[in-house]
């Protein structure tokens, strides 16, 4: 039940996913943060099995972080990509990690971009893209109203577009989902889209 | 019988100079102790380090200063691709003295155990942690077959991540490292560490670099050219300093020195 999505605008991209972290029929925690901030200028919004997703996706940060310090210069978007893409080949024969990802990132001299890489190793790079149930409706959403060029309202516009969707009509919906933005200044979270906070405990009468 | 015989004494010559080519092989390959108790590969490791550039580190209340010396560098090549002080990780720094194709190796080691740290523990490493690991793997190649040791001695730089408290630490090629308020290391290191002895008080910021500098600067001809300096703080990490900022540290520092030259001299003609 799953939910991530992203698209790319003017000058930025966009990566939404759902925060519930699930097992089985139990609800652990409504504001897992499954979009992980890879350095300065790029996101990976990851969805699939929790260990595998926290296991790769560190991989995958730490060894962008070791590159920069290698090499005095961050890897570009596209280089991260087919890194990660190359990863996910190398175990799929193996011992395949169960992770969906879309990695969007903002380099100087390109510009925004997505990726849309699943988890037997396909690597596509593309304007707007979704994974999980989730993707049924949040495509179509995204293939009605979406455009090339978006300015940031216009985007998030779509985006609550793609979340209403999703609640209304997905059966056992996620209720709370995070934004995240990246662009020239840098990535960074958006905003949280919450239709249930955690209650506080009930004092004792 | 005397055919018995013959074959024993053959049995044991040949023993004999299986042995002795075995030591010679073994003397010659890895590093064994002398007769007097010193491991003549790591002595002599140190002295490839005293042959290269002066380095030294000064500790500050929240600043810690790396100078190296820059040989002049050769017309055609872009100094730019020749980084004496690297980063190790956001908040560790590292200068070295000695054979630098070694340095790199090392550097290279360094940087992938203190990203491994970060994924495994989820910390980033302490100073202590991360000189404790390039010692190890120093001391590793004076213990081993067929390699030699690391020829450089390094000074290792940083803030506590959680503490913020400054530190310096410095290890050599036996693989010992221990922590200090301002060293050096390289060329004529003992003079530089006599002054830091005689003129170390604790400093913060702007005192700090000039402290490093006027120890740089009893071993290396003055000018922005031939030293390479970079600050470590707390909120900005590592900072190399372009050659216009250390032109102008350096002015200041001999005007300081020329006021304290006159100031010496005009007393006794006042008597």
């Amino acid at each position: 039940m799953e939910c991530v999505f992203g698209l790319v605008g003017k000058g930025f991209a966009l990566v939404v996913a759902d925060t519930s972290a699930v097992n089985s029929i139990l609800v652990h925690k409504s504001n897992e943060d499954k979009i992980m901030v890879l350095d300065s200028h790029k996101l990976l919004g990851a969805s699939g099995e929790s260990g595998d997703r926290a296991q790769f996706t560190e991989f995958v940060q730490k060894n962008v972080a070791l590159y920069q310090f290698r090499n005095g210069i961050p890897l570009t978007t596209s280089a991260t990509a087919n890194f990660t893409r190359g990863e996910l080949a190398k175990a799929l024969r193996k011992s395949p990690y169960s992770v969906n990802i879309l990695l969007a990132g903002y380099d100087e001299e390109t510009g925004p971009s997505l990726y849309y890489i699943d988890y037997i190793a396909t690597c596509h790079k593309i304007e707007k893209g979704a994974f999980g149930y989730g993707s049924y409706f949040s495509l179509a959403m995204m293939d009605r109203h979406y455009h090339s060029g978006m300015s940031v309202e216009e985007a998030v516009d779509l985006v609550d577009k793609c979340i209403l969707e999703i609640r209304t009509r997905l059966v056992v919906a996620p209720p709370n989902f995070v934004i995240k933005i990246v662009d020239k200044d840098g990535a960074r979270e958006y905003a949280w889209r919450e239709s249930i906070k955690d209650a506080g405990v009930v004092a004792a009468a | 019988p005397a055919k018995l015989f013959l074959r024993s004494i053959k049995k044991r010559k040949k023993k004999a100079r299986r042995r002795r080519r075995k030591m010679a092989r073994y003397d010659r390959a890895i590093t064994v102790f002398s007769p007097d108790g010193h491991l003549f590969q790591v002595e002599y490791a140190l002295e490839a380090v005293r042959k290269g550039n002066a380095a030294v580190g000064v500790r500050g209340l929240d600043t810690i200063v790396l100078g190296v010396e820059k040989k002049s560098a050769a017309k055609l090549q872009d100094s730019r691709s020749v980084r004496k002080i690297v980063n190790l990780d956001d908040h560790i720094a590292l200068a070295c003295a000695g054979l630098k194709a070694d340095a790199r190796v090392l550097i290279n080691k360094a940087r992938i155990e203190c990203q491994s740290h970060r994924l495994t523990v989820e910390d980033p490493v302490t100073v202590e942690y991360i000189t404790r690991y390039i010692a190890g793997l120093q001391q590793k190649y004076t213990q081993s077959g067929g390699v030699r040791p690391f020829g450089l001695s390094t000074l290792i730089v940083g803030f506590d991540p959680y503490t913020g408290v400054p530190a310096l630490y410095q290890t050599d090629p036996s693989g010992t490292f221990s922590a200090w308020k301002a060293n050096a290391t390289g060329r004529n290191s003992n003079s530089m560490r006599e002054f830091l002895e005689k003129n170390y008080k604790d400093t913060s910021g702007q005192e700090t670099v000039k402290l490093a500098i006027r120890a740089l600067l009893e071993v290396v001809e003055s000018g922005g050219k031939n030293i390479e300096v970079a600050v470590m703080t707390k909120e900005h990490g590592l900072r190399q300093l372009e050659e216009a900022e250390i032109d102008t540290i350096v002015a200041e520092i001999e005007a300081e020195k020329a006021a304290a030259e006159a100031a010496k001299k005009a007393p006794a003609r006042e008597t």
